[in-house]
C-alpha cells in the first residue's frame, strides 16, 4: 500500500478504503502534509481536472470529494501539529438577493479538496458580512456567486467595499450569467467558469 | 398541454449576439419557428444585460409579435423589464415568474394583480430553495392564496415547484413529481410548469434524461412546460404522454399528430 493507493481510492469514490489507507498510512508513520497534499489533494485535482474534460460527472465529483473528505476528518486532528500548510483561506456565498447555491457549493467543496480552509456564509449574503468575515478569518480570497443577473450587482458591492477599506483580499466572482467580461467590468481579481477552474485561479490569488 | 418556447434566451448565445446587434431577423425566424412548431407562448428573456434588460426585452417582443400571432411568456425577476415588456405587448401575456421571496413578490404583485394575466408562480421563498414535496406545497399553498386574493383566477396560476438536478441529490427528480402531483390534487384548477433542464445539470445525455422527466411529470399531472419546441421527439413524447395519463379524449390530439407527420423524425 502506498500515497498513490489513497489517490486512486478518492478518484473511485470508495470512502471506507480512503479511511482505511489514511489510518495504515499514519501508523506507519507516514508525513501528515504527504498524505494529505499528494495522496488527497492531488486526487481532486485530477478529479477536477477530469471533470472540465467532461470524462466525469458532478455527481462523480460529489462522491469523491465525499470521499476526499472522509479521508480529511482522520487527518484534521493531526494537521495542526503537522508541517502541513493551508493553500489559504476562503470566504464563499451567494449574493445578496440570491438564494441559488448548486453552483456555490460545488466551488466550496472543490476548494475544501484542494486544502483551502472554506468559510461557507451559504445564501443570500450581504456586502457587511462579507467583507467583515473575511477581515476576521484573514481571508485571502472572497468568492461570490450569483444565478440571477439582478443579484449580480451585490458582486459590485463587495469589491468595492474591499477596496474601499484598503484590504488585502482578493476577490473572485462565478455563477451561470457572470462572464469574464463582467468580472473585469467590476474589478474582480478572478472569475471561473466550472468549480476546477476556481481552484485554480483561487490558487493563483492566494499565493500572489 | 400548454407549451412555453424557450429559444429566445439572452443566455443562449446566438439570441445574445442577435440582440447585442439587434438583428431582428434572427428573433423573428426563431419565433416564428417555434410557434409553427407549437408553442402556445414564446419566451422572451434578456437576462443578461444588466442595466439594458427593460429597453431589450421591449424589442424582443415587438419584434416577436411582428411576425407570430400570439402572446409571449415575459421572462425576468425584474418589474421595471416587466413593465416595459407589457407596454408594447398585444394579447394576454404570461409573466414568469412571481416568487414567495418578499422583494420579489411585493415588487410585482402590483403588477399582476386584477389582471388576466398568466402568471407562473415559483416555489421558491427567502427560506431557500424547497427540496421536499412538503417544503414545495408549503410554498406553493402561499403564493396559490396569496394570488388569488388580489384576484388573478387560480386557472391564470402556473405553479413551478422549482426543479432541482438529480446530479446533486438523488431524490430531487422524486421529490419534484411527488410535488406536482400533491399540487395539482389539492389545488383544484391550478396548472402545474417547468423548465427541465435543471433536472439533468451535471450529467450527459442530458435530452434523454429532460424528455423521460416531463414524460413522468405529465403522468403526474403537469400541464406546461418551457422547452425547446423544435425538438421534434421532445414534442411527440409529450401527445404520446398526454394520451396516456387520460388527457386525450378520443386519443383525438394523438391522432390528429399521427396525420400531421409529427411521429416522423
Amino acid at each position: 500500500m502506498s500515497i498513490k493507493d489513497i489517490y486512486q481510492a478518492v478518484i473511485d469514490f470508495n470512502n471506507a478504503k480512503v479511511v482505511e489507507l489514511v489510518k495504515h498510512e499514519l501508523a506507519n508513520g507516514t508525513d501528515v502534509s504527504t498524505i494529505l497534499n499528494d495522496g488527497l489533494i492531488a486526487a481532486m485535482d485530477e478529479v477536477g481536472r477530469l471533470f472540465s474534460e467532461g470524462e466525469l460527472f458532478v455527481p462523480e465529483m460529489l462522491r469523491s470529494a465525499q470521499a476526499m473528505k472522509a479521508g480529511l476528518d482522520e487527518l484534521k486532528p493531526l494537521l495542526a501539529q503537522s508541517a502541513a500548510k493551508s493553500a489559504g483561506t476562503i470566504v464563499i456565498g451567494t449574493v445578496k438577493g440570491d438564494l441559488h447555491d448548486i453552483g456555490k457549493n460545488l466551488v466550496a467543496m472543490m476548494m475544501e479538496g484542494a486544502g483551502f480552509d472554506v468559510i461557507d456564509l451559504g445564501v443570500d449574503v450581504d456586502t457587511e458580512k462579507f467583507v467583515k468575515t473575511a477581515k476576521e478569518k484573514n481571508a485571502n480570497v472572497i468568492c461570490m456567486s450569483a444565478l440571477l443577473t439582478t443579484t449580480m450587482p451585490g458582486m459590485e458591492e463587495v469589491i468595492k467595499a474591499v477596496k474601499a477599506q484598503g484590504l488585502d483580499i482578493k476577490t473572485m466572482v462565478g455563477g451561470a450569467p457572470v462572464t469574464q467580461e463582467f468580472a473585469n467590468k467590476i474589478g474582480a481579481d478572478g472569475y471561473a467558469e466550472d468549480a476546477p477552474g476556481a481552484v485554480e485561479k483561487a490558487r493563483e490569488l492566494a499565493s500572489a | 398541454m400548454i407549451v412555453v418556447g424557450e429559444l429566445i434566451n439572452a443566455s443562449r448565445k446566438p439570441i445574445k449576439e442577435a440582440i447585442e446587434t439587434q438583428n431582428a431577423d434572427y428573433i423573428k425566424q426563431i419565433a416564428k419557428e417555434q410557434h409553427e412548431a407549437g408553442a402556445n407562448y414564446i419566451d422572451v428573456n434578456a437576462g443578461i444585460f444588466v442595466g439594458k434588460e427593460p429597453e431589450y426585452l421591449q424589442w424582443l417582443v415587438k419584434n416577436v409579435q411582428e411576425v407570430v400571432d400570439g402572446p409571449c411568456c415575459i421572462d425576468s425577476p425584474d418589474p421595471k423589464a416587466i413593465e416595459a415588456a407589457l407596454a408594447v405587448h398585444k394579447g394576454t401575456p404570461m409573466i414568469n415568474s412571481i416568487s414567495l421571496e418578499k422583494e420579489r413578490y411585493d415588487a410585482l404583485l402590483p403588477i399582476i394583480a386584477g389582471t388576466d394575466y398568466k402568471v407562473v408562480a415559483l416555489c421558491m421563498s427567502d427560506g431557500g430553495m424547497p427540496e421536499t414535496t412538503e417544503d414545495r406545497l408549503k410554498i406553493a399553498d402561499e403564493l396559490i392564496n396569496g394570488l388569488v386574493k388580489n384576484n388573478i383566477p387560480i386557472d391564470n396560476i402556473y405553479v413551478d415547484p422549482l426543479v432541482q438536478p438529480i446530479g446533486t441529490n438523488s431524490n430531487f427528480g422524486i421529490e419534484f413529481l411527488n410535488a406536482v402531483e400533491a399540487i395539482m390534487t389539492r389545488f383544484k384548477g391550478v396548472h402545474t410548469m417547468c423548465g427541465l433542464s435543471n433536472i439533468s445539470y451535471g450529467l450527459p445525455n442530458r435530452k434523454f434524461l429532460n424528455q423521460a422527466f416531463a414524460i413522468m411529470a405529465i403522468a403526474k399531472g403537469l400541464d406546461g412546460l418551457i422547452i425547446n419546441p423544435l425538438d421534434k421527439q421532445m414534442m411527440a413524447g409529450l401527445i404520446a404522454a398526454e394520451a396516456l395519463a387520460g388527457r386525450d379524449d378520443f386519443c383525438c390530439n394523438y391522432l390528429g399528430a399521427f396525420r400531421a407527420g409529427k411521429f416522423e423524425f
